[in-house]
C-alpha cells in the first residue's frame, strides 16, 4: 500500500527559537499584540510503500529518529494516511 | 617534529579543507592527505580533520547529511582506535550530529551570520590541542558561522563542566548565544575536539592574526612526546 506521511518538526521548548521570536516581534509591530509564543518548525511530506499503516508509521518514526529530526534539539509528530484508499 | 600525518575530509560544500592543508602541509610540513567523503581508507593517519564549510549545502540541518557519508564509519573506527579527530566549524556540527560529541549547534541567537575576530579563552592547557598555549591565554580567532550557538540539556552541560570537556569559551561573551559561552568541547578522552573558531585561519605568519599557531604546535608537540 502507498502511504503519505506528514511530519512536523519543532525545536524542543527548552531551545531558544530566535526565528520565532523575530516573527512574533514583527507581528506585534503590525499591531497583532495578542500573538504569543511563536515557534517556527519544519514540515516534511513524503510517500512510502508499506504493508499497513502501523508499519508505515514505524518506518517514518525510524526515518525521523535517524535523519529527519535531531532528538537532541527537536521533537516531531507524524501523521500517516493511505493514498487513494 | 614534522611527522604527524593529517587527513582532511572533503565533503561536497567543504570550503576550509585547503586552508587546513595550507597549515598542516604548507606551514608545518606534515604529510597531509585530502580524503573525499566517499573514501573509507583512513589508515596511517594520526589526526583526521573535518573542515569548515557547508557540507551538502547545510540542507536539513548543518552536518545532518554529512554524518552519513561513507567516510564517517571509518572516522568512528579511527576514533575508537585512539586516533585524533578535529572538527572545525561545520566539522564541529558534523561531530555533534554524528554523536561523537554531545549537544548541538543551532541558529545564532541574533540570527546573523557572524564573520568576525573574537576573544577566545583557553580553558585547558593539558590537551594535545592546547598544550602550547600559556596558562590562562585569551586568544583572538576568526569565526564565520550562522549556526554556532552551542546548546545542550542541563545534565549534559553539567557533565561537560564537571569532566572539564569545555576547552574554549568566548570571552567576554558568546556573540552567537552559546550556552555557558562554549566555543569548543572535547570528548572525555580529549582526543576528539570540536570548535567553532578557525585556528587554521590564524596561523600564517603573513596574515595579521596568528593566535592559531600554538594550536597546531600543540598537536605536533603531543606526537613528539
Amino acid at each position: 500500500m502507498q502511504f503519505q506521511a506528514q511530519i512536523q518538526i519543532h525545536l524542543r521548548p527548552s531551545v531558544l527559537d530566535p526565528v520565532g521570536a523575530a516573527v512574533q516581534s514583527s507581528l506585534h509591530q503590525l499591531g497583532h499584540t495578542q500573538v504569543q509564543q511563536v515557534r517556527i518548525g519544519k514540515h516534511i511530506q513524503l510517500q512510502l510503500e508499506a504493508p499497513d499503516a502501523e508499519t508505515a508509521h514505524r518506518q517514518v518514526d525510524e526515518l525521523c529518529h535517524q535523519l529527519l529530526a535531531n532528538p537532541v534539539i527537536e521533537t516531531y509528530q507524524i501523521q500517516v494516511d493511505p493514498i487513494g484508499g | 617534529m614534522a611527522g604527524v600525518r593529517f587527513g582532511i575530509v572533503v565533503f561536497p560544500g567543504s570550503n576550509c579543507d585547503r586552508d587546513v592543508a595550507w597549515v598542516t602541509r604548507g606551514l608545518l610540513g606534515c604529510p597531509t592527505r585530502l580524503i573525499w567523503h566517499r573514501e573509507t581508507d583512513l589508515s596511517g593517519l594520526d589526526v583526521v580533520v573535518l573542515p569548515g564549510g557547508f557540507s551538502y549545502g547545510d540542507y536539513l540541518r548543518c552536518g545532518a547529511i554529512a554524518r552519513f557519508a561513507p567516510v564517517m564509519g571509518s572516522l568512528k573506527e579511527h576514533a575508537a582506535r585512539g586516533g585524533y579527530v578535529l572538527g572545525i566549524c561545520n566539522g564541529f556540527q558534523i561531530l555533534t550530529e554524528a554523536g561523537l560529541l554531545p549537544g548541538a549547534l543551532v541558529r545564532n541567537a541574533n540570527l546573523h551570520f557572524i564573520c568576525d575576530r573574537v576573544g577566545i579563552c583557553v580553558e585547558r592547557q593539558d590537551l594535545p590541542w592546547t598544550s602550547a598555549y600559556p596558562q590562562g591565554s585569551t586568544l583572538t580567532l576568526p569565526i564565520a558561522h550562522g549556526e554556532g550557538r552551542y546548546t545542550c540539556d542541563p545534565d549534559t552541560l553539567k557533565q561537560l563542566q564537571d569532566r572539564g570537556q569545555i576547552v574554549f569559551r568566548y570571552a567576554p561573551v558568546a556573540p552567537n548565544g552559546s550556552v555557558d559561552n562554549i566555543a569548543g568541547i572535547c570528548d572525555p578522552s580529549g582526543r576528539i575536539l570540536g570548535l567553532m573558531p578557525h585556528p587554521e585561519r590564524a596561523a600564517d605568519p603573513d596574515l595579521p592574526g596568528q593566535d592559531g599557531i600554538p594550536f597546531w604546535q600543540s598537536i605536533l608537540r603531543s606526537f613528539a612526546a
